[in-house]
């Protein structure tokens, strides 16, 4: 990791909070009322680090990284909070600064790698266009295109920018996106499930790959997953999301070995990788999300939670500590530490 | 790309085939015998088996088919029964005015079309989209002759701004003032009907991820509508608009007949009245044959425009 940081571009020192977001609050709005999508998220990404975002479909956290990058669906509606990348609040942006932003300080991956490049642009075109900011010829755009290409694997690269998506496989497509990714050399990398459409094999080489790149590059990453095991294998830090509210954050190594928040436990049971005994059946956590047009009170996991006990039916539960830089929203962390004292 | 050509040209001729076999039958089945009518009320019955005998009208149906077939492939498509010239003359004669009309019809109507459903897409639920929208349906619920009518009235009669009748040909601008009515009237409908499509298929368009991508690197927005979304929502439209050459031309038979402006229309409706069938079978023969390659050359356009459709020729 040493290595990593000296060769990094960034003048700042690794560990500088790059991104934060603070008690961000988004709301869909429906033929139902608004759907409260986001509640009081707080979620900080240092300098060349790569953090997780995990949860079950529907938590929030692919809406999370469109909020940052702001290209949310027309029925979106930001509430409350801020997100703060290198100190400036881009909520508070008009479109036009946004824009600057996006391509040149963030840029993003989508889940899709089928559906996410143009079926009637060339790679190379696409490659191209993305560098329209940059006062270099033509040919140089086309050059560092296929430089980039060569980069995240792809062989043959300059003859390759002249072919279409559809003459790429889906791995390779992603590939793709990748190199555009990373072509515009952002500070930011927000990955929303990049690996979730590919098979395993797949996906372990897209995530090796993203790996080598941030440490080439020395940019954050914001890794949005459900996969437990890529997170672990990827991240430094990991943020646990359930039904639109942040319920435990930490580093992989105490999340994973010490996860504070039931939800997070039961998430660990339920990953077939970390299953050691025969089974004939495959753990999953009892009941569903919780309504998020009324929201309840209390504890929001509380109608799955086996702990759940009195204080969690009124009393939603603030971030206590469990360690050092990691904390969960669940107070039964606060009853023990308070039989302890 | 050969071989699709090659399969194509030989639907074409298959649907050509089947279009005036059609049309053979249907003939058989109106009632009325073409050599009473051709010569009058007061023919002997001489006079009549000798047209009858001229025209082939005493084959068997079968056979009459396979004989106009037959000629046409030597580039015969029969003599017109009242003026004794080759059908193929008078009716390539006729074709260019309405070429050029339906031409000029689907290209203003594509001119405002596809500007007017890309703007409604953008601003959705803008009051210009609905505007655009109320109108667009307006436009195509209202049958072209009937806009041909009115056109006429306000514009040649009321306002005198433009030519009533005919197609002029009396130099560029002469010609150019005898289209303007007549493609309007036929266009108008295509504009609200192009306006619809483009603004449907742009929407989904741009719902879609890779324009999510475009913008996350911050493209501009022009580029992202104009390169990245109407390149995509475009063809649907081209399709349509190659079907519809059907729509357009029985649409021009009205505007022609309505501004009495030569044409295929005003040849066609001219024969059926008068049971002149050599030059209905013709007309048929070369309307039919124009829109199998309108439909082809739509498909063409967008295996040019999709490298994926391209692929597949």
């Amino acid at each position: 990791m040493t290595q990593a940081s000296a060769t990094q571009p960034i003048e700042a020192p690794a560990g500088a909070v790059l991104l934060e977001v603070r008690g961000l609050s988004l709301d869909f709005g429906s033929s139902r009322g608004r759907v409260r999508a986001l509640r009081d998220v707080s979620v900080s990404v240092p300098r060349g680090r790569i953090v997780g975002v995990v949860g079950e479909s529907g938590c929030g956290k692919s809406t999370l990284a469109f909020a940052i990058i702001r290209l949310l669906a027309e029925n979106a509606m930001i509430t409350a909070g801020e997100v703060r990348l290198e100190g400036r609040d881009l909520l508070t942006l008009t479109p036009r600064q946004m824009r600057d932003i996006r391509g040149r300080r963030v840029s993003m991956i989508f889940q899709d790698p089928m559906t996410s490049l143009n079926r009637v642009l060339s790679v190379g075109q696409h490659m191209i266009d993305i560098q329209y900011r940059d006062k270099i010829s033509q040919a140089d755009k086309r050059r560092r295109a296929a430089e980039a290409l060569t980069r995240v694997g792809i062989a043959d690269a300059e003859s390759r920018l002249r072919d279409f998506p559809h003459q790429f496989s889906g791995g390779m497509r992603q590939r793709i996106c990748i190199a555009m990714a990373l072509l515009v050399e952002p500070a930011l990398l927000l990955a929303d499930e990049p690996t979730t459409a590919l098979d395993a094999t797949m996906e372990v080489q897209i995530v090796g790959l993203l790996k080598a790149l941030q440490g080439e590059l020395g940019c954050s990453i914001l890794f949005v997953s459900h996969h437990l095991g890529t997170v672990a294998e990827l991240c430094d830090d990991v943020v646990v999301m359930y039904a639109g509210e942040v319920v435990e954050r930490g580093s992989v190594r105490d999340i994973f070995k010490r996860p504070g928040h039931p939800y997070t436990q039961a998430l660990l049971e339920c990953d077939p990788g970390r299953i050691h005994e025969k089974t004939r059946h495959l753990p999953t956590i009892p009941g569903s999300l919780p309504d998020l047009v009324e929201v309840p009170q209390g504890c929001i996991f509380k109608d799955r939670c086996p702990h759940a006990f009195e204080r969690c039916q009124r009393e939603r539960p603030p971030h206590y500590p469990v360690a050092e830089g990691h904390t969960a929203s669940c107070h039964l962390l606060d009853e023990t530490r308070g039989n302890h004292s | 790309m050969w071989f699709y050509l090659a399969r194509r040209l030989l639907l074409a001729v298959a649907i050509v085939m089947l279009a005036v076999t059609l049309l053979f039958v249907m003939i058989h089945a109106v009632p009325g015998d073409p050599a009473a009518v051709i010569l009058g009320p007061r023919a002997t019955p001489e006079q009549i088996a000798q047209i009858h005998e001229k025209m082939g009208l005493d084959d068997p149906l079968p056979l009459q088919i396979v004989n106009f077939f037959v000629d046409v492939t030597r580039g015969d498509m029969g003599t017109d029964v009242f003026t004794q010239r080759p059908v193929s003359q008078i009716v390539l004669g006729q074709m260019p005015y309405t070429i050029t009309l339906i031409l000029s019809a689907i290209t203003w109507a594509t001119l405002v079309g596809i500007p007017l459903g890309c703007y409604s897409a953008i601003r959705r639920n803008s009051l210009i989209d609905k505007f655009v929208g109320v109108i667009s349906v307006s436009a195509i619920a209202i049958p072209s002759f009937v806009m041909a009518i009115y056109a006429l009235l306000i514009f040649a009669v009321w306002l005198g701004w433009l030519p009533a009748i005919g197609a002029g040909g009396d130099g560029f601008w002469d010609t150019l003032s005898h289209l303007i009515l007549p493609a309007f009237a036929v266009g108008v409908g295509w504009v609200g009907y192009i306006a619809r499509i483009v603004r449907a298929s742009m929407l989904e368009v741009l719902g879609e991820t890779h324009i999510r991508m475009a913008r996350a690197f911050g493209l501009p927005e022009r580029r992202i509508v104009f390169r990245y979304a109407l390149t995509l929502a475009i063809l649907p439209t081209v399709t349509v608009l190659g079907v519809g050459m059907a729509h357009l031309l029985s649409a021009a038979v009205f505007a022609e007949v309505v501004f009495a402006r030569p044409g295929l229309g005003a040849l066609i409706v001219h024969a059926v009245d008068t049971r002149n069938y050599p030059i209905v079978m013709g007309t048929v023969l070369v309307t039919t044959a124009l829109f199998v390659i309108s439909t082809t050359v739509a498909d063409l356009i967008n295996a040019a425009l999709d490298p994926r459709v391209r692929e597949g020729l």
